[in-house]
């Protein structure tokens, strides 16, 4: 199962909150969320990480992927 | 503890030494360091208000902008945007502000405050602490201003280029702007020591994220503690050097440039709280992110001057002799405002993990 939410110009806790709202929906599997400020990439990560999920930062131009996946 | 734990807390840790190295080096007493109030002293100082004491071009506010940008643009995180709920955002902000101003500080000077003894501030903390949880619930229900999209990068940097002209205004002392005489206006740490601090608070505070509203946000909400270790530094380090230099009292009476009426210290902070967590973060955090190029939060920056102007104009802040029935008044209906926007603000689809919001 692949997520994806789309939390770009969203600022926090609102991209937290639609990450962690995926993660509990899913479980495990792969989440990919994207933001728009190194604000969001950090708490976004932090959340992820606290949980038990790997992240992986991708730049995608002036945007930032984080493809949160957990087995 | 990992990297970012430790700027948090070095950030934290580095504003609270500061602020009592300011407060020695001759800011007013449990004001080494406040967004609301050195915001109050600009606009007085553009003649804006006209309360003679609290009247001055405050340089810690200049450094942290400038230091905030600086390190934005080195981070390569600069990034000019905005267009989410502009004018509400300018609204909350003149919000937050009439309640800080009754209370007599932003968050950052209640933890300063407390820091130096006043217990009045840990009752203005219990409220900012209400008002925060409060406002959580409108989040969780679904509460967005929307979203911000890129701009024309020239937006981004005009905020900025508002803090030069400032340091300029300060430095040329010309005649159309006013310096208190007497009162906390008119006591200041050197222009380039205070210009220095707010420097290094901007560069640490835009590395950390350093939020005093989003620590307690995050914390009722997510049960991450991670920004509560800043605040908690900021607490720490203060009270520590407050005990060292012989400037901790503690009690509710007599508290320098405070009251204590507690209901309206509580309901104070529990209004700018309950503003600043649907703005995202307290006024700290408005000024790095409009450094950074969100002009949202540069607009929300204009809110709380305007606030300072409104306030001190039509004598609703608070004084140490108290809070005027004017302020009163103006905090219960700035909390009914508050819900007002919260509420009409709240529904936002949520399909697929996907936010539709108003503006997206």
């Amino acid at each position: 199962m692949v997520r994806e939410v789309d939390a770009r110009g969203l600022l926090c806790p609102e991209p937290v909150l639609l990450t962690k709202q995926a993660l509990d929906a899913l479980g495990a599997g792969t989440v990919k969320v994207l933001v728009s400020s190194a604000a969001a990439r950090e708490n976004v990560s932090r959340l992820a990480e606290n949980r038990g999920w790997q992240v992986e930062v991708l730049e995608q131009g002036e945007d930032i992927l984080l493809v949160l996946t957990k087995r | 503890m990992n990297s970012k734990r430790v700027l948090v807390v070095a950030a934290g840790g580095t504003l609270g030494l500061l602020a009592v190295v300011l407060v020695a080096m001759g800011n007013p007493a449990n004001m080494g360091y406040c967004v609301a109030c050195f915001l109050r002293d600009i606009t007085g100082g553009l003649g804006l208000h006209r309360a003679a004491p609290v009247q001055y071009i405050r340089p810690e506010i200049i450094g942290l902008v400038l230091g905030a940008f600086i390190s934005a643009q080195a981070a390569r995180e600069f990034r000019s945007i905005g267009g989410s709920s502009s004018f509400t955002r300018f609204v909350l902000g003149f919000l937050a502000m009439i309640g800080m101003l009754v209370f007599l500080g932003c968050p950052v000077r209640a933890v300063l405050r407390l820091a130096g003894g006043d217990l009045n501030a840990g009752v203005g903390l219990l409220g900012l602490a209400a008002g925060v949880a409060v406002g959580v619930q409108f989040l969780k229900s679904g509460f967005s201003l929307g979203r911000a999209v890129p701009q024309q990068k020239g937006n981004g940097y005009l905020f900025t280029g508002l803090m030069v002209l400032l340091l300029i205004l300060l430095l040329a002392r010309p005649s159309f702007i006013f310096f208190s005489e007497k009162g906390p206006g008119s006591m200041h740490a050197p222009v380039w020591v205070a210009l220095g601090a707010g420097l290094v608070i901007g560069v640490l505070a835009q590395r950390s994220r350093l939020c005093m509203v989003g620590g307690i946000r995050d914390f009722i909400m997510f049960r991450d503690a991670h920004l509560l270790y800043g605040f908690v530094a900021i607490f720490v380090v203060a009270l520590v050097g407050n005990l060292a230099v012989g400037a901790f009292k503690i009690g509710f009476a007599g508290q320098p440039v405070a009251h204590s009426d507690g209901l309206w210290n509580f309901l104070g902070l529990a209004l700018a709280g309950w503003a600043a967590v649907l703005l995202g973060g307290c006024p700290l955090r408005q000024l790095v992110a409009a450094a950074e190029g969100n002009t949202d939060s540069a607009l929300t920056i204009m809110g709380i001057m305007f606030g300072a102007a409104v306030s001190h104009n039509f004598g609703l802040a608070g004084s140490p002799t108290g809070v005027p029935v004017g302020g009163q008044i103006a905090v219960i209906l700035g909390l009914i405002a508050v819900f007002i926007i919260g509420y009409v603000n709240r529904p936002v689809a949520v399909k697929r993990g996907v936010s539709i919001g108003k503006g997206s």
